[in-house]
Protein backbone atom coordinates (compact mmCIF):
# COMPACT_ATOMS: atom_id res chain seq x y z
CA UNK A 1 0.00 0.00 0.00
CA UNK A 2 3.03 2.33 0.65
CA UNK A 3 4.47 1.35 -2.38
CA UNK A 4 2.56 4.17 -4.28
CA UNK A 5 4.73 6.63 -2.56
CA UNK A 6 8.04 4.98 -3.62
CA UNK A 7 6.23 4.82 -7.20
CA UNK A 8 5.63 8.70 -6.68
CA UNK A 9 9.37 9.19 -5.86
CA UNK A 10 10.64 7.41 -8.89
CA UNK A 11 8.30 9.29 -11.39
CA UNK A 12 9.00 13.00 -9.96
CA UNK A 13 12.77 12.40 -9.27
CA UNK A 14 13.63 9.79 -12.62
CA UNK A 15 11.18 11.01 -15.08
CA UNK A 16 10.41 14.39 -14.23
CA UNK A 17 13.70 15.53 -13.01
CA UNK A 18 15.66 13.15 -14.91
CA UNK A 19 18.21 12.47 -12.04
CA UNK A 20 20.24 9.54 -12.28
CA UNK A 21 19.21 6.70 -9.84
CA UNK A 22 22.96 6.43 -8.67
CA UNK A 23 23.37 10.07 -8.15
CA UNK A 24 24.33 11.75 -5.00
CA UNK A 25 21.38 14.46 -5.51
CA UNK A 26 18.86 11.85 -6.65
CA UNK A 27 19.52 9.33 -3.79
CA UNK A 28 18.93 11.99 -1.89
CA UNK A 29 16.00 13.64 -3.30
CA UNK A 30 13.85 10.31 -3.79
CA UNK A 31 14.46 9.75 -0.13
CA UNK A 32 13.16 12.90 0.38
CA UNK A 33 9.74 13.39 -1.33
CA UNK A 34 9.14 9.70 -1.14
CA UNK A 35 9.00 10.35 2.84
CA UNK A 36 7.66 13.00 3.04
CA UNK A 37 4.44 12.42 0.95
CA UNK A 38 4.26 9.29 2.97
CA UNK A 39 4.44 10.82 5.92
CA UNK A 40 1.90 14.11 5.61
CA UNK A 41 -0.48 11.31 3.70
CA UNK A 42 -0.44 9.18 6.79
CA UNK A 43 -0.75 12.24 9.23
CA UNK A 44 -3.43 14.00 7.54
CA UNK A 45 -5.47 10.52 7.54
CA UNK A 46 -4.35 9.12 11.29
CA UNK A 47 -4.91 12.27 13.11
CA UNK A 48 -8.09 12.62 12.06
CA UNK A 49 -8.92 8.63 12.57
CA UNK A 50 -7.51 8.91 16.08
CA UNK A 51 -8.80 12.23 17.29
CA UNK A 52 -12.21 11.20 16.21
CA UNK A 53 -11.75 7.89 18.70
CA UNK A 54 -10.27 9.71 21.87
CA UNK A 55 -12.21 13.07 21.64
CA UNK A 56 -13.47 12.34 25.09
CA UNK A 57 -10.49 12.08 26.60
CA UNK A 58 -8.57 14.81 27.91
CA UNK A 59 -6.17 15.82 31.15
CA UNK A 60 -9.21 16.56 33.63
CA UNK A 61 -10.46 12.74 32.96
CA UNK A 62 -6.86 11.06 33.60
CA UNK A 63 -6.35 13.48 36.36
CA UNK A 64 -9.69 11.97 37.75
CA UNK A 65 -8.82 8.23 37.06
CA UNK A 66 -5.27 8.65 38.91
CA UNK A 67 -6.14 10.64 41.78
CA UNK A 68 -7.80 7.23 43.02
CA UNK A 69 -5.37 4.84 42.50
CA UNK A 70 -2.86 2.64 43.88
CA UNK A 71 0.50 3.72 43.59
CA UNK A 72 2.16 0.38 41.74
CA UNK A 73 -0.59 0.54 39.25
CA UNK A 74 -0.48 5.04 39.05
CA UNK A 75 3.24 4.95 37.65
CA UNK A 76 2.14 2.45 34.41
CA UNK A 77 -1.34 4.55 33.89
CA UNK A 78 0.67 7.16 34.18
CA UNK A 79 3.07 6.55 31.61
CA UNK A 80 0.22 4.62 29.51
CA UNK A 81 -1.81 8.38 29.94
CA UNK A 82 1.01 10.15 28.78
CA UNK A 83 1.01 8.52 25.99
CA UNK A 84 -2.07 8.38 24.43
CA UNK A 85 -3.50 11.93 26.08
CA UNK A 86 -3.52 14.84 23.51
CA UNK A 87 -1.64 17.57 25.40
CA UNK A 88 1.04 20.11 24.06
CA UNK A 89 3.84 20.61 25.66
CA UNK A 90 2.92 24.36 26.57
CA UNK A 91 0.57 22.98 29.28
CA UNK A 92 2.77 20.72 31.10
CA UNK A 93 3.29 23.32 33.93
CA UNK A 94 -0.69 23.25 34.16
CA UNK A 95 -1.04 19.75 33.99
CA UNK A 96 1.92 19.55 36.26
CA UNK A 97 -0.18 21.79 38.86
CA UNK A 98 -3.23 20.13 38.41
CA UNK A 99 -2.07 16.69 38.92
CA UNK A 100 -0.39 17.96 42.12
CA UNK A 101 -3.04 19.70 43.68
CA UNK A 102 -5.58 16.62 43.33
CA UNK A 103 -2.74 14.84 45.39
CA UNK A 104 -1.29 12.84 42.67
CA UNK A 105 2.05 11.86 43.89
CA UNK A 106 5.05 13.78 42.13
CA UNK A 107 6.39 10.53 40.20
CA UNK A 108 3.08 9.56 38.92
CA UNK A 109 2.74 13.28 37.25
CA UNK A 110 6.08 13.04 36.28
CA UNK A 111 5.61 9.61 34.83
CA UNK A 112 2.57 11.09 32.93
CA UNK A 113 4.73 14.12 31.78
CA UNK A 114 8.02 12.13 30.54
CA UNK A 115 6.34 9.69 28.39
CA UNK A 116 4.22 12.06 27.00
CA UNK A 117 6.68 13.70 24.51
CA UNK A 118 8.45 10.39 23.54
CA UNK A 119 5.06 8.64 22.38
CA UNK A 120 2.45 10.42 20.48
CA UNK A 121 0.90 9.55 18.06
CA UNK A 122 2.72 10.73 15.25
CA UNK A 123 5.67 9.21 16.47
CA UNK A 124 4.57 5.58 16.12
CA UNK A 125 2.73 6.65 12.78
CA UNK A 126 6.08 7.68 11.55
CA UNK A 127 7.82 4.63 13.14
CA UNK A 128 5.46 1.95 11.78
CA UNK A 129 5.62 3.61 8.38
CA UNK A 130 9.58 4.28 8.28
CA UNK A 131 10.92 1.21 10.54
CA UNK A 132 8.49 -1.70 11.34
CA UNK A 133 6.50 -2.66 14.00
CA UNK A 134 9.22 -4.27 15.62
CA UNK A 135 11.13 -1.35 15.77
CA UNK A 136 7.61 0.42 16.84
CA UNK A 137 6.88 -1.98 19.78
CA UNK A 138 10.35 -1.90 21.10
CA UNK A 139 10.26 1.86 20.95
CA UNK A 140 6.94 2.12 22.93
CA UNK A 141 8.07 -0.59 25.63
CA UNK A 142 11.13 1.45 26.37
CA UNK A 143 9.77 4.97 26.30
CA UNK A 144 6.76 3.99 28.74
CA UNK A 145 9.69 1.82 30.93
CA UNK A 146 11.42 5.50 30.96
CA UNK A 147 8.31 6.88 32.05
CA UNK A 148 7.60 4.79 34.64
CA UNK A 149 11.01 4.13 35.72
CA UNK A 150 11.76 7.95 36.43
CA UNK A 151 8.84 8.27 38.49
CA UNK A 152 9.59 6.14 40.67
CA UNK A 153 12.85 6.97 41.28
CA UNK A 154 12.04 10.48 41.67
CA UNK A 155 9.26 9.46 44.76
CA UNK A 156 12.04 6.93 46.14
CA UNK A 157 14.32 10.05 46.54
CA UNK A 158 10.94 12.35 47.82
CA UNK A 159 11.15 14.86 44.95
CA UNK A 160 7.94 17.00 46.62
CA UNK A 161 10.83 18.39 48.44
CA UNK A 162 12.06 20.58 45.87
CA UNK A 163 8.92 21.65 44.18
CA UNK A 164 8.22 25.44 44.36
CA UNK A 165 6.41 26.35 47.95
CA UNK A 166 3.25 27.43 46.15
CA UNK A 167 3.08 23.74 44.71
CA UNK A 168 4.56 21.72 47.90
CA UNK A 169 1.59 23.68 49.48
CA UNK A 170 -1.00 22.76 47.08
CA UNK A 171 -0.05 19.14 47.43
CA UNK A 172 -0.50 19.24 51.18
CA UNK A 173 -3.65 20.64 51.20
CA UNK A 174 -4.62 17.86 48.70
CA UNK A 175 -3.31 15.47 51.10
CA UNK A 176 -4.90 16.76 54.12
CA UNK A 177 -8.15 16.06 52.16
CA UNK A 178 -8.60 19.20 50.38
CA UNK A 179 -8.17 18.15 47.17
CA UNK A 180 -9.15 21.34 44.45
CA UNK A 181 -10.55 19.56 40.77
CA UNK A 182 -12.89 21.29 38.59
CA UNK A 183 -14.09 20.52 36.06
CA UNK A 184 -15.94 21.77 33.50
CA UNK A 185 -19.13 19.63 33.18
CA UNK A 186 -18.81 17.45 29.48
CA UNK A 187 -21.49 16.63 27.76
CA UNK A 188 -21.33 12.83 25.86
CA UNK A 189 -20.09 14.00 22.17
CA UNK A 190 -22.48 13.50 19.21
CA UNK A 191 -20.86 11.70 16.28
CA UNK A 192 -20.91 16.22 14.58
CA UNK A 193 -18.84 17.05 17.58
CA UNK A 194 -16.58 14.51 17.21
CA UNK A 195 -15.49 15.39 13.55
CA UNK A 196 -15.64 18.77 14.45
CA UNK A 197 -12.78 18.05 17.17
CA UNK A 198 -10.93 15.81 14.98
CA UNK A 199 -10.91 17.90 12.45
CA UNK A 200 -9.76 21.52 14.52
CA UNK A 201 -6.97 18.50 15.92
CA UNK A 202 -5.76 17.56 12.43
CA UNK A 203 -5.34 21.18 11.08
CA UNK A 204 -3.41 22.34 14.74
CA UNK A 205 -1.12 18.85 14.82
CA UNK A 206 -0.47 18.94 10.99
CA UNK A 207 0.18 22.81 11.00
CA UNK A 208 2.24 22.47 13.77
CA UNK A 209 4.45 19.49 12.35
CA UNK A 210 4.86 20.04 8.81
CA UNK A 211 7.94 21.93 9.13
CA UNK A 212 9.43 19.48 11.46
CA UNK A 213 8.82 16.91 8.60
CA UNK A 214 10.55 18.94 6.29
CA UNK A 215 13.60 19.58 8.46
CA UNK A 216 13.83 15.93 9.88
CA UNK A 217 13.51 14.36 5.97
CA UNK A 218 16.00 17.08 4.52
CA UNK A 219 18.15 15.66 7.50
CA UNK A 220 18.01 12.31 6.71
CA UNK A 221 17.71 12.47 3.26
CA UNK A 222 21.22 14.33 3.12
CA UNK A 223 22.61 11.91 5.35
CA UNK A 224 21.05 9.16 2.86
CA UNK A 225 22.60 10.70 -0.24
CA UNK A 226 25.71 12.24 1.09
CA UNK A 227 27.34 10.12 3.95
CA UNK A 228 29.59 7.74 2.34
CA UNK A 229 28.38 4.39 2.17
CA UNK A 230 29.89 2.34 5.13
CA UNK A 231 31.19 5.17 7.16
CA UNK A 232 28.92 5.10 9.91
CA UNK A 233 29.52 1.48 10.23
CA UNK A 234 33.03 1.45 9.88
CA UNK A 235 33.04 4.00 12.61
CA UNK A 236 30.84 3.32 15.07
CA UNK A 237 28.96 0.22 13.90
CA UNK A 238 30.62 -1.90 16.30
CA UNK A 239 28.24 -0.51 19.08
CA UNK A 240 31.77 0.87 20.96
CA UNK A 241 30.38 1.46 24.21
CA UNK A 242 31.37 4.92 24.40
CA UNK A 243 29.19 5.71 21.40
CA UNK A 244 25.72 5.67 23.94
CA UNK A 245 26.87 8.09 25.62
CA UNK A 246 28.43 10.28 23.25
CA UNK A 247 25.01 10.18 21.34
CA UNK A 248 22.60 11.22 24.30
CA UNK A 249 25.28 13.92 24.79
CA UNK A 250 24.91 15.25 21.41
CA UNK A 251 21.27 15.05 21.67
CA UNK A 252 20.73 17.26 24.64
CA UNK A 253 21.55 20.97 22.51
CA UNK A 254 19.36 19.12 19.11
CA UNK A 255 15.94 20.05 20.32
CA UNK A 256 13.91 18.91 17.96
CA UNK A 257 9.84 16.82 18.56
CA UNK A 258 9.46 13.52 17.66
CA UNK A 259 8.48 14.25 14.55
CA UNK A 260 11.37 15.81 13.11
CA UNK A 261 13.58 12.71 14.25
CA UNK A 262 12.01 9.89 13.23
CA UNK A 263 12.98 10.29 9.37
CA UNK A 264 17.01 11.05 10.59
CA UNK A 265 16.58 7.74 12.59
CA UNK A 266 15.69 5.99 10.27
CA UNK A 267 18.46 7.20 7.63
CA UNK A 268 20.92 6.50 10.65
CA UNK A 269 19.72 2.75 11.05
CA UNK A 270 20.11 2.12 6.87
CA UNK A 271 23.14 3.89 6.99
CA UNK A 272 24.28 1.02 10.07
CA UNK A 273 23.99 2.75 13.33
CA UNK A 274 23.77 0.45 15.65
CA UNK A 275 20.08 0.13 17.18
CA UNK A 276 20.74 0.98 20.65
CA UNK A 277 22.92 4.05 19.89
CA UNK A 278 20.02 5.40 17.34
CA UNK A 279 17.14 5.36 20.42
CA UNK A 280 19.73 6.98 22.46
CA UNK A 281 20.32 9.63 20.54
CA UNK A 282 16.72 10.42 19.17
CA UNK A 283 15.25 9.92 22.84
CA UNK A 284 17.50 12.54 24.22
CA UNK A 285 16.66 14.73 20.90
CA UNK A 286 13.30 14.85 22.16
CA UNK A 287 13.10 14.41 26.24
CA UNK A 288 15.57 16.38 27.13
CA UNK A 289 15.67 19.97 25.88
CA UNK A 290 16.56 22.99 27.33
CA UNK A 291 13.05 24.98 26.90
CA UNK A 292 11.15 22.58 28.18
CA UNK A 293 13.14 22.26 31.21
CA UNK A 294 13.37 26.18 31.70
CA UNK A 295 9.52 25.80 31.96
CA UNK A 296 9.67 23.32 34.55
CA UNK A 297 11.71 26.26 36.59
CA UNK A 298 8.17 27.39 37.54
CA UNK A 299 7.48 24.65 39.66
CA UNK A 300 10.54 23.11 40.58
CA UNK A 301 13.61 23.78 42.40
CA UNK A 302 16.97 24.20 40.38
CA UNK A 303 18.22 21.10 42.40
CA UNK A 304 15.46 18.66 41.23
CA UNK A 305 15.76 19.71 37.43
CA UNK A 306 18.95 18.83 37.88
CA UNK A 307 18.15 15.28 39.11
CA UNK A 308 15.67 15.14 36.47
CA UNK A 309 18.38 15.57 33.80
CA UNK A 310 20.52 14.14 35.06
CA UNK A 311 18.39 11.14 35.83
CA UNK A 312 17.09 11.03 32.07
CA UNK A 313 20.55 10.99 30.70
CA UNK A 314 21.54 8.12 32.48
CA UNK A 315 18.13 6.20 31.56
CA UNK A 316 18.69 6.51 27.78
CA UNK A 317 22.50 5.73 27.94
CA UNK A 318 21.51 2.44 29.87
CA UNK A 319 18.80 2.00 27.25
CA UNK A 320 21.50 2.57 23.95
CA UNK A 321 23.43 0.17 25.68
CA UNK A 322 21.13 -2.60 26.24
CA UNK A 323 19.56 -2.57 22.98
CA UNK A 324 23.11 -2.58 21.60
CA UNK A 325 23.74 -5.68 23.72
CA UNK A 326 20.51 -7.50 22.61
CA UNK A 327 21.03 -6.41 18.81
CA UNK A 328 22.30 -9.91 17.99
CA UNK A 329 19.66 -11.97 19.50
CA UNK A 330 16.55 -9.29 17.97
CA UNK B 1 -18.66 45.51 33.11
CA UNK B 2 -17.60 41.98 32.47
CA UNK B 3 -14.16 40.78 33.41
CA UNK B 4 -12.63 38.45 31.31
CA UNK B 5 -9.85 36.54 32.22
CA UNK B 6 -7.80 34.33 29.51
CA UNK B 7 -5.09 32.02 31.24
CA UNK B 8 -2.25 30.66 29.57
CA UNK B 9 1.42 30.37 29.32
CA UNK B 10 1.94 32.90 26.15
CA UNK B 11 1.65 30.53 23.57
CA UNK B 12 0.21 31.69 20.36
CA UNK B 13 -3.15 30.07 21.27
CA UNK B 14 -3.79 32.03 24.44
CA UNK B 15 -2.95 35.38 22.47
CA UNK B 16 -5.37 34.62 19.87
CA UNK B 17 -8.20 33.50 21.93
CA UNK B 18 -7.92 37.38 23.86
CA UNK B 19 -7.84 38.83 20.18
CA UNK B 20 -11.07 37.13 19.01
CA UNK B 21 -12.66 38.01 21.79
CA UNK B 22 -11.83 41.50 22.55
CA UNK B 23 -12.72 41.39 18.61
CA UNK B 24 -16.33 39.57 18.93
CA UNK B 25 -16.79 42.11 22.09
CA UNK B 26 -16.14 45.61 20.27
CA UNK B 27 -18.68 44.16 17.20
CA UNK B 28 -21.25 43.24 19.73
CA UNK B 29 -20.67 46.66 21.57
CA UNK B 30 -20.16 44.60 24.38
CA UNK B 31 -18.01 46.88 27.60
CA UNK B 32 -15.39 43.89 28.47
CA UNK B 33 -12.24 44.21 30.13
CA UNK B 34 -10.14 41.70 28.99
CA UNK B 35 -6.95 40.47 30.92
CA UNK B 36 -4.26 37.97 30.05
CA UNK B 37 -3.03 35.97 33.12
CA UNK B 38 0.10 34.25 32.63
CA UNK B 39 0.97 32.88 36.39
CA UNK B 40 0.96 29.55 37.05
CA UNK B 41 -0.81 30.32 40.49
CA UNK B 42 -3.86 31.91 38.59
CA UNK B 43 -4.06 28.85 36.91
CA UNK B 44 -3.80 26.34 39.54
CA UNK B 45 -6.46 28.34 42.03
CA UNK B 46 -9.08 28.02 38.59
CA UNK B 47 -7.63 24.21 38.78
CA UNK B 48 -7.26 24.37 34.98
CA UNK B 49 -5.01 22.18 33.24
CA UNK B 50 -5.36 22.70 29.66
CA UNK B 51 -4.92 26.41 28.16
CA UNK B 52 -6.26 28.30 26.69
CA UNK B 53 -8.93 28.93 29.03
CA UNK B 54 -11.30 31.44 29.93
CA UNK B 55 -12.78 32.61 33.23
CA UNK B 56 -16.23 34.86 33.12
CA UNK B 57 -16.33 37.32 35.81
CA UNK B 58 -14.52 34.61 37.99
CA UNK B 59 -16.71 31.93 36.67
CA UNK B 60 -14.62 29.02 34.94
CA UNK B 61 -16.12 28.25 31.34
CA UNK B 62 -13.75 27.08 28.84
CA UNK B 63 -10.44 25.29 28.98
CA UNK B 64 -7.96 23.59 26.09
CA UNK B 65 -8.81 25.23 22.92
CA UNK B 66 -9.18 28.68 21.14
CA UNK B 67 -13.15 28.79 21.88
CA UNK B 68 -15.58 29.22 18.81
CA UNK B 69 -17.46 32.32 17.84
CA UNK B 70 -20.86 31.04 18.76
CA UNK B 71 -19.60 30.72 22.54
CA UNK B 72 -17.36 33.92 22.75
CA UNK B 73 -21.30 35.81 21.40
CA UNK B 74 -22.87 33.68 24.36
CA UNK B 75 -20.79 34.37 27.08
CA UNK B 76 -20.69 37.87 26.38
CA UNK B 77 -24.25 38.39 25.75
CA UNK B 78 -25.22 36.40 28.65
CA UNK B 79 -27.03 38.76 31.60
Amino acid sequence: MLGIFTDLADWVVYQLLALDAGSKLGSALHFFVEDVSKIFALLLVMIYVIALLRASLNVEKVRDYLSGRHRALGYLMGSVFGAITPFCSCSSIPVFLGFTSAGIPVGITMAFLLTSPLINEVAVLLLLSLLGWKFTLLYILVGMLVGIAGGLLLDLIKAERWLQSFAAEALQRARSGNAVTTTIDAEALSLQQRHEFARDETLDIFSRVWKWVIIGVGLGAALHGFVPEGWIENYLGQGQWWSVPAAVVLGIPLYSNATGVIPVMESLILKGLPIGTTLAFCMSTVAASFPEFILLKQVMQWRLLAILFALLLTAFTIVGWIFNGLTPFL
Amino acid sequence: MREIKVLGSGCTKCTKTAESISRIAAELGVEANIIKETSPQAMMSYGVMSTPAVVVDEQLVHSGSIPHREQIEGWLRQP
